[in-house]
């Protein structure tokens, strides 16, 4: 019988394998950030063990960066000592990072593909649980948590039982305004939070084939709020393209030899995944979320629901929490729903394409009286890209704050929160209570939902927008 | 790690469902670089409501946790078991776990065991009428007991035999690095490095 994509992954990284135990599975890229690694070095230390593979290891400075004033040291002293761990871990342990004011900084889940470290094929993790971006290449990635940081830092390896394969095959095209993001939300909203669970998802079929290779980050990063370890997306033309000529990439006869190689990462016509899904990318519509899971979502055109409409008990009682927190009345329409702010950034919809979306958007237009617009570039990288287009000015002049790199309001972790019941339409991917924040309410939005909900005021799309006179 | 056999405690019935790890310790706690001392942490949020369950004194001292189903959903930090460890929790009882939550818990020592959602409405209300009442978790057994009742619960094998036997992964992996070396010796020269 024929495999999946992510089995053949899985075969070709398995180091030892022995019935009634799991797999030992081969590590081929280790992304470390400030929040999950100290303890897992301080585990090494306490061990006198040393990191098996700095060469394929990278540290990279995010989650508690501050965005604003970024040569100054920063303010909050615990955020700062946890940076300052990192940058004493990476020394010692001879681990290669990109510090704040290095032009390679920004959210781990940016910079690895745009270093081009990310490649079809490889097994890549992090203590990071949105390492499933990775899995746009082809790549088998997942978040870990801070003891298995350790166990690959010590051993490149991890011992894993297989995952469960199912595929997402969206057939079809997706209608003109109909982002990956709204496609995203849409499977979450479907399968729910935990329909996910165990399993690695595929997404597949023509509409996934049309994607950007950003586009397809933003899917593949989503796939964990379905409770999926991974997401993955067989590589492609349009893979190996925006591979070509990155710092990292191959060159050459390894080049030549690498593409051979990836494209036999698809999935056999033969092969059986656990469970399908199957969605029709034309009946889809913009879609944002309404209550405290990713998984709360409805279209922007439709209204907030009321507990009622749920037929599980469970989920009755989960809506009815969530209004309550996010202050809303059942049958709300979605646009009228006023923002005080509007986020545009995270490794979800952070990289240049996001910005240029929402910038095609705003330009001429001005982000309405009350409401702060934030647009945090993913990585200094696309920071500098977005202000070599111009970018940088069609945001302020519009009115929105233009900030350096990192995951800023993604996760209140940062100075960029939100304050008790303040609203925002978010491009990020979670709208816990109090991620953005203590008391703060986030609607996930794609990028020119959040852009047009700046101007508006209210949740919109780019298509409730009058002209630019 | 401490090994786990049978461990009888009282229980704290959470009637909530996805529990995400962002309640179970809010972000800002993930600042601190130690890997002991969140207690305090554990649940803050809701904690800062008195009707909360956790603040009932007669729940001190309880270790083990009946919380409803998609318990540990959300963000993959390994914070939330250190939490519910140091705040004295030794088991997790739900109908549904997160699976990375579930996987930190194994590899730190918390037991998650994996009941049917009715055993968990019958802990709810036994823990509910009497605070005191003892549970008794069985690893050996697989079965969680209270009053006359004894439930089974699933747990995944390899972690069940760590946790009796109290291993540590490292030093099992480490046992074939002669493995990892010639696994390395294969890759593919095209594979990238960081440095
Ligand atoms: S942007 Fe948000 S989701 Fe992404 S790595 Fe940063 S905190 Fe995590």
């Amino acid at each position: 019988m024929g495999r999946t994509l992510a089995e053949k992954v899985w075969d070709a990284h398995v180091v030892r394998s022995a019935p009634g135990e799991p797999d030992l599975l081969y590590i081929d890229l280790h992304l470390v950030h400030e929040v999950t690694s100290p303890q897992a070095f301080d585990g090494l230390r306490a061990a006198g063990r040393s990191v098996r593979r700095p060469d394929l290891t990278l540290a990279t400075e995010d989650h508690n960066v501050p965005t604003i004033d970024i040569d100054k040291p920063i303010a909050d002293p615990v955020s700062r000592a946890q940076v300052e761990a990192l940058r004493r871990n990476a020394a010692e342990f001879g681990v290669p990072i990109h510090s704040l004011g290095s032009q390679d900084q920004g959210i781990v889940h940016v910079v690895g593909p745009q270093l081009g470290l990310t490649q079809p094929g490889m097994t890549i993790v992090c203590g990071d649980s949105h390492t499933s971006t990775h899995g746009a290449f082809g790549a088998l990635a997942f978040g870990i948590g801070t003891s298995e940081v350790e166990h690959v830092l010590a051993t490149q390896t991890l011992p894993l039982k297989p995952f469960r394969t199912m595929a997402i095959t969206v057939n079809g095209v997706l209608p003109d305004g109909v982002t990956a993001k709204d496609l995203i939300l849409t499977v979450i909203a479907r399968i729910g939070t935990g329909g996910g669970q165990g399993y690695v998802l595929e997404y597949r079929g023509e509409a996934i084939r049309a994607l950007s290779m950003e586009a397809r980050m933003t899917i593949c990063n989503m796939s964990i709020e379905a409770g999926a370890r991974a997401g993955m997306i067989a590589p492609d033309e349009t893979t190996f393209a925006y591979i070509e000529g990155r710092p990292k990439a191959p060159t050459g006869a390894d080049w030549a030899q690498a593409v051979a190689s990836w494209r036999t990462l698809v999935t056999d016509d033969d092969a059986e995944f656990d469970a399908e899904v199957v969605i029709d990318a034309s009946e889809l519509t913009p879609f944002v979320t309404w209550g405290t899971n990713p998984g709360q979502g409805v279209p922007l055109a439709g209204a907030v629901p009321g507990p009622e409409e749920f037929a599980d008990p469970v989920e009755q009682e989960a809506a009815r929490k969530a209004l309550a927190y996010m202050g809303l009345a059942a049958g709300t329409p979605m646009r009228e729903i006023a923002v005080d702010t509007v986020f545009l950034g995270s490794c979800t919809n952070g990289r240049i394409e996001d910005l240029r979306a929402a910038a095609e958007i705003l330009r001429g237009r001005r982000v309405a009286e009350g409401v702060r617009m934030l647009v945090v570039p993913g990585s200094v990288r696309v920071r500098l890209a977005a202000m070599a287009e111009g970018l940088d000015r069609v945001f302020l002049e519009a009115g929105a704050e233009w900030r350096e790199a990192g995951c800023s309001m993604c996760l209140g972790m940062n100075p960029d929160t939100l304050k008790p019941q303040e609203r925002s339409a978010s491009t990020s991917n979670r709208n816990f209570e109090g991620r953005q924040g203590p008391g703060g309410r986030t609607h996930l939005v794609s990028p020119q939902v959040a852009a047009a909900t700046a101007v508006r005021g209210t949740l919109s799309s780019p298509a409730d927008l009058a002209p630019v006179a | 790690m401490e090994q786990f056999t049978v461990h009888t405690g009282t229980a704290v019935p959470l009637r909530a469902s996805n529990v995400d790890t962002d309640q179970i310790i809010p972000a800002k706690y993930l600042k601190r670089i130690t890997r002991h001392g969140y207690e305090d942490a554990l649940f803050a949020a809701w904690r800062s409501d008195p009707g909360f369950v956790l603040n009932d004194p007669a729940r001190a001292g309880a270790s083990i946790l009946v919380a409803g189903p998609d318990f540990g959903t959300g963000s993959s930090r390994e914070h939330a078991v250190w939490a519910l460890q140091d705040h004295g929790f030794r088991v997790v009882i739900s109908s549904r776990f997160a699976d990375i939550f579930r996987g930190n818990s194994g590899k730190g020592g918390l037991l998650t065991a994996l009941v049917a959602q009715e055993v968990v409405e019958q802990l709810w209300a036994a823990t509910e009428a009497d605070p005191a009442l003892p549970v008794t978790v069985d690893l050996v057994a697989r079965t969680v007991a209270f009053g006359d009742v004894a439930a089974p619960f699933e747990i995944d094998d390899y972690v069940r035999w760590r946790l009796l036997e109290g291993l540590d992964d490292i030093g099992i992996t480490l046992q074939s690095a002669g493995l990892i070396a010639d696994f390395e010796a294969r890759r593919p020269t095209f594979a990238p490095r960081t440095a």
